[in-house]
């Protein structure tokens, strides 16, 4: 259990692994997630599960090593063994028929659409994609979306490669070209969460985001987890981790998962040795 | 009375002082030295009608053990607690024993009672320290499987009581160790972890499989552990553990964070030793303000402290007198200079423009009729308001059910609160062959009372599991 099977750089500093735990490889559905610890006293860690083979038995986690806890994670390699890995934690995804959605997704949070993505397609949907990364080489899963979606738009910050631009900048074009998008789901950075959810309410498109607030234990059990939705204190980890985008309160999850700045700048202060940190989910 | 209680007075157990010990981690009693246990025991009557096991939710024979401990028989006063106790190290040090065991006694009437506790923690320590610590005997294989959900004091002693009985028992637990609530809830000032964790070895050592990171729920529903993974019965013991908010504003700022976050941050993630043995973080404040009057509140409050606070206050909403807590936790908490607000409560959180919690807006109460606990109802007192300043607020004021098995089975009974439903007796639910006890039966109460709902939902399952009655209680061949 919870061995590493396979372990792929499929962007700089992002990972891709396939961890052995059949069981969750088997329960999990879209927009699920995992809790891992690497080492004792280390961190839990949510990770939002991108796929699973139930026949191999892996569940295939995507995450980049961006705080302590990940860094540590990204130093494993293939034949090592997680300490813990809990799950499926949080509601699946719901799915449903819309006739046409836009799935979008920015930097590595564009991971956790692909199984959504897959779900939805299954359903039904006809499939619009737009995923977005700072920069070309950050782009990622962008040929397996290709699959999914009749059309799939990519866009970099610094206009290395499709539009120069957000994601946001993208959706608002093809609204503007006439695409009937009957639902959006975004996952990425919580300003760019935002941004869609922002902008889908002023046309009315029910909109879904995946939130990645601070956690510890991910079974409704600390409260950490909180966030507000449409004025209602909510526990992501078993209430969510998907939201009405047009309902959440941005501001205080932003506020919020910036509680331990000061920790993690005191673990990259002493970044060589020293085993500080914290990661915002995912 | 015997001479006896007026020759020997009940005898005080060593404890790390106040100044010392807000500085550290470290367990605050002490423990008995063998003369003071002798001591303490030489008090003991040996009523022929011990009225002390009747306030023992697993019925310890009392008077027994402690004639052991009279004798010099150390081991084998623990081994003849574990006869009905499988955590003596544990209840010696967590029970309410003042409310329970010791009240009863005889002693009490006139002086102070037997210390019960004490003398269950130091023939439980004696053992293990000395390692003498034996095996319990456990009785040839059934071939029946029964599943525990959840590790805390329930589950651990149903499954021990269910090991002892040839059963083979699994007992999943949600986060990365086993123990529940004695594990991310009790600190280990008052727990030391090493004494729990050789506690659950002796399982493992009869053969319990204990797997932890298994949210049953999410992992697998319970009938899917009982049609797909081949287990005969179950037993939910999955405690209170959905935090309760005050549902004031400012609630969400940061900095304030439930007991059960801020306990489970130091105790299970050890964040108490961040940067050193351990990558969680807490926020250590300088001015704590807890909130609420239990044991959960008290070592709350008592962890801030360590954690370097300054100042901490412990705001009650009601006096002391209705404070749930355990008489010993006050008196520890007041000795180490925690501050009591009492009658008095949060109506509205403060913070600063990055969201950090700044002060608390604090109102009088008075106490006005008793309510549905018999306790007086606090009672607002208008144009009391006045503000403290704080930079860390925990919310103590008691747990919820959660609903992650009830959500998944569908059949099981629940009442409107979302505590699962249960035959007090032998904590049968609406499902057969699915039994349930401790918190999320009865709501946040004491280990010891879910070590009793655990026995008894043992006793009970072993029935079924025969499908007969039983002809001996669990304990018959320990």
């Amino acid at each position: 259990m919870n061995e590493i099977i396979a372990k792929e750089e499929i962007a700089p500093s992002t990972y891709g692994y396939d961890i052995y735990h059949p069981r969750i490889a088997k329960k999990r559905k879209a927009g699920q997630f995992v809790i891992i610890r690497t080492h004792d006293g280390g961190e839990r860690v949510p990770l939002t599960i991108v796929g699973s083979d139930v026949q191999a038995g892996t569940v295939t986690l995507i995450f980049q090593a961006v705080g302590h806890s990940t860094k540590e994670l990204a130093q494993l390699g293939v034949g090592d063994r997680l300490l813990d890995m809990a799950g499926p934690l949080g509601k699946a995804t719901h799915i449903e028929n819309y006739g046409k959605a836009c799935v979008m997704g920015g930097g590595y949070g564009t991971a956790p659409v692909l199984p959504i993505a897959d779900a939805l397609k299954e359903a039904g949907n006809d499939l619009i994609g737009i995923i977005g990364a700072r920069t070309k080489e950050l782009v990622i899963l962008e040929k397996e979306l290709g699959a999914i979606c009749s059309r799939l738009e990519v866009a970099t910050d610094d206009g290395s490669y499709g539009h120069q631009g957000f994601v946001t900048d993208v959706l608002q074009k093809l609204i503007d070209e006439g695409e009937k998008i009957a639902f959006v789901l975004a996952v990425g950075p919580t300003p760019m969460m935002r941004a869609v959810s922002n902008l889908t309410k002023t046309y009315g498109t029910p909109t879904m985001v995946s939130l990645n607030p601070i956690m510890v234990d991910g079974t409704g059990m600390c409260g950490g987890c909180r966030v507000e939705v449409g004025g209602e204190t909510k526990f992501a980890c078993v209430d969510g981790p998907e939201f009405d985008g047009h309902e959440v309160n941005f501001d205080l999850l932003m506020k919020r998962q910036g509680t331990y700045k000061a920790e993690e700048q005191q673990a990259s202060d002493h970044a060589a040795h020293c085993r500080v940190g914290l990661e915002a989910a995912r | 009375m015997s001479p006896k209680t007026e020759t020997v007075p009940r005898q005080a157990m060593r404890e790390q002082p106040p100044q010392e010990r807000v500085g550290n981690f470290n367990e605050v009693p002490l423990g008995y030295t063998e003369q003071q246990a002798l001591a303490e025991a030489s008090r003991c009557l040996q009523c022929k009608k011990p009225k002390c096991i009747e306030g023992c939710p697993v019925a310890v024979d009392i008077p027994g053990f402690i004639a052991l401990v009279q004798e010099g028989k150390f081991a084998e006063g623990a081994r003849k607690i574990k006869e009905t106790n499988v955590l003596p190290a544990v209840c010696g040090r967590v029970c309410p024993q003042e409310t329970q065991c010791e009240v009863l006694c005889v002693l009490a009437k006139k002086s102070d009672p037997v210390a019960v506790g004490r003398l269950e923690r130091f023939v439980a320590d004696w053992e293990r320290e000395h390692n003498v610590v034996e095996r319990p005997h456990t009785a040839p294989p059934t071939g029946k499987r029964v599943a525990m959900i959840g590790s805390g004091p329930a589950g651990l002693t149903c499954a021990a009581d269910l090991a002892k009985l040839g059963h083979e028992v699994t007992v999943f637990e949600a986060l990365h160790e086993m123990g529940g609530v004695l594990v991310y809830g009790i600190p280990e000032f008052r727990l030391p972890k090493k004494i729990l964790r050789e506690e659950i070895d002796t399982l493992r050592e009869m053969g319990v499989k204990l797997e932890t990171s298994a949210v049953i729920g999410k992992l697998a529903t319970i009938e899917e552990l009982m049609t797909e993974e081949g287990f005969d019965a179950v037993f939910i013991g999955t405690g209170a553990g959905l935090p309760h908010f005050m549902g004031v504003p400012g609630e969400n700022l940061m900095g304030v964070y439930s007991a059960n976050e801020f306990l489970t941050r130091s105790n299970l993630m050890r964040a108490y030793s961040f940067g050193e043995k351990a990558d969680t973080p807490i926020a250590r404040g300088k001015r704590v303000m807890v909130i609420g009057g239990g044991n959960v509140a008290m070592d709350s409050a008592r962890t801030a402290l360590r954690l370097g606070a300054d100042k901490v206050i412990l705001a009650y909403r009601r006096s002391r007198d209705e404070m749930p807590a355990r008489a010993e936790e006050i008196h520890h908490a007041e000795e180490e200079g925690i501050e009591f607000h009492l009658l008095t409560v949060p109506v509205e959180l403060r913070g600063d423009e990055r969201g950090w919690v700044t002060s608390a807006i604090m109102q009088k109460m008075e106490l006005g009729e008793p309510d549905d606990s018999g306790r007086r109802r606090p009672v607002p007192v208008e144009g009391s308001e006045y503000e403290e300043p704080i930079d860390v607020a925990i919310i103590a004021i008691g747990a919820g059910a959660n609903p992650l098995i009830s959500s998944t089975t569908p059949d099981l009974e629940t009442n409107r609160r979302g505590y699962i439903v249960s035959d007090p007796e032998t904590g049968a639910t609406s499902i057969p062959g699915v039994y349930a006890g401790g918190d999320i039966v009865t709501g946040s109460a004491t280990v010891i009372e879910a070590m009793g709902a655990g026995r008894r939902a043992a006793a009970a399952i072993h029935q079924y599991l025969l499908g007969t009655k039983a002809e001996g209680q669990p304990t018959a061949d320990a």
